[in-house]
C-alpha cells in the first residue's frame, strides 16, 4: 500500500498521516465484494476466490450480505428479472459502495446483445460501474486486475471531501 | 410396442382423438378436446403405460399457423416411447392439463404457458415460470416484438456509435 507518511516517529509506533490517505488505505485493503453469481463468470469468480488464485490476499473476502459488502462483483448475464434484484440489492449496500461489472453479458449485454428479448443490455443501465472487467469469461486474473484496478481506485478516493 | 400399435390401441377406444398425420411421422396427433381421457389411458393401459412423460415441449409454426405442444412419452415398463402432439389455434387456445396424471407436466406447462400463452385447462396453478410475472406478451412466439422498455429499464440495445 502506497501511504505516503507525513511523518513517523522512532518511537511509540506513532504515524502522522491525511485522514484520507489512511482511510483509503484501510478500505482498498479489504475490498469485501458481495457473494452472489448469476452465471458462468461465477464460476470464474470462484476459482478466483479459492486457493489457486485466493483473492483473500488482496484482502477480497465473500460476504453473504449486502449489509456487509463493499463491492458488489456483477458476474454473469442479468436478465430483465434479475436486474430490478440487481439494483434493489446494490441500494441496500452501505456508502462507500462500488461495483465491478464482470465479462461481457454484465458489461454489455454479450452474446445476447441483439435477440436478448430478456437480457439487461450492460448491468450499467441499473447500477453505476466502476472497473469493467473484459472477457467471456474472463480469466481469474482478469478479475485479480480488476480488483487491482478498482484499489487504485479507491485509494484516489477523497471519502472526507467528498460532495454526494 | 411400435408406433402404429399404439396408434391402433389409441384409436380403438378413442377414434375422435386422432388426428391423420403425414406418412412417416414419428409421432400422434390429437385433438385438444379428447386428450385428458386419452392422456389416462397412455398412463394407465396395460398395454401402454407410459408412466414417465420425459419433456413436454410448446412451439410455433410461425404466424398464421396454430401453436402445439409435443408431449414425449416413455414407458419404463414397456420400455417404448411415443411423442403426441396437440395444435391449437393461436389465440385463446386450450389444452386440457396432464399435471395430475404426470407430475412432471406441472411445470412444463407453467413454461409453455410462460413462453407460447398456450392455456392449460385444470393446471393447478398456472403462473409464468421464468419470465417476471407482469411481462408482457409471449416471447417464443415468433411474432412476438420485443419490448422497448421493462418497468424503465431500456430494453433493445443502444447501437448509438456502432451502426
Amino acid at each position: 500500500m502506497a501511504v505516503s507518511l507525513v511523518n513517523r516517529f522512532e518511537q511509540d509506533n506513532i504515524i502522522v498521516e491525511q485522514i484520507d490517505n489512511l482511510l483509503n488505505w484501510a478500505r482498498a485493503g479489504s475490498p469485501w465484494y458481495f457473494q452472489f453469481g448469476l452465471a458462468c463468470c461465477a464460476i470464474e469468480m470462484m476459482a478466483a476466490a479459492a486457493p489457486r488464485y485466493d483473492l483473500e490476499r488482496f484482502g477480497a473476502m465473500p460476504r453473504s450480505s449486502p449489509r456487509q459488502a463493499d463491492v458488489m462483483i456483477v458476474a454473469g448475464t442479468v436478465t430483465l428479472k434479475m436486474a430490478t434484484r440487481v439494483k434493489r440489492l446494490y441500494e441496500q449496500m452501505a456508502n462507500p459502495k462500488y461495483v465491478i461489472s464482470m465479462g461481457s453479458c454484465a458489461n454489455s449485454g454479450g452474446p445476447y446483445w441483439q435477440y436478448g428479448y430478456h437480457v439487461l443490455k450492460g448491468v450499467d443501465l441499473v447500477v453505476p460501474v466502476d472497473v469493467y472487467v473484459p472477457g467471456c469469461p474472463p480469466r481469474p486474473e482478469a478479475l485479480m486486475q480488476g480488483l487491482l484496478e478498482l484499489q487504485k481506485k479507491i485509494k484516489e478516493d477523497t471519502p472526507l471531501r467528498r460532495v454526494s | 410396442m411400435e408406433l402404429a400399435a399404439i396408434q391402433t390401441r389409441v384409436g380403438a377406444v378413442h377414434p375422435d382423438a386422432l388426428v391423420p398425420t403425414d406418412e412417416g411421422a414419428a409421432y400422434l396427433s390429437m385433438t385438444p378436446e379428447h386428450w385428458a381421457d386419452v392422456a389416462q389411458l397412455l398412463r394407465s393401459d396395460e398395454e401402454l403405460r407410459f408412466n414417465v412423460l420425459m419433456c413436454l415441449t410448446g412451439y410455433d409454426r410461425g404466424p398464421g399457423e396454430p401453436l402445439g405442444v409435443a408431449y414425449n412419452l416413455h414407458s419404463m415398463d414397456k420400455l417404448h416411447k411415443l411423442e403426441v402432439r396437440i395444435e391449437v389455434p393461436r389465440d385463446g387456445g386450450k389444452i386440457p392439463s396432464v399435471a395430475q396424471i404426470w407430475r412432471t407436466a406441472e411445470w412444463h406447462e407453467r413454461e409453455a404457458y410462460d413462453l407460447f400463452g398456450i392455456t392449460f385447462v385444470g393446471h393447478p396453478d398456472l403462473r409464468r415460470i421464468l419470465l417476471p410475472e407482469d411481462w408482457e406478451g409471449y416471447p417464443l412466439r415468433k411474432d412476438y416484438k420485443e419490448p422497448d422498455y421493462y418497468r424503465g429499464i431500456p430494453v433493445p440495445k443502444d447501437k448509438r456509435g456502432w451502426e
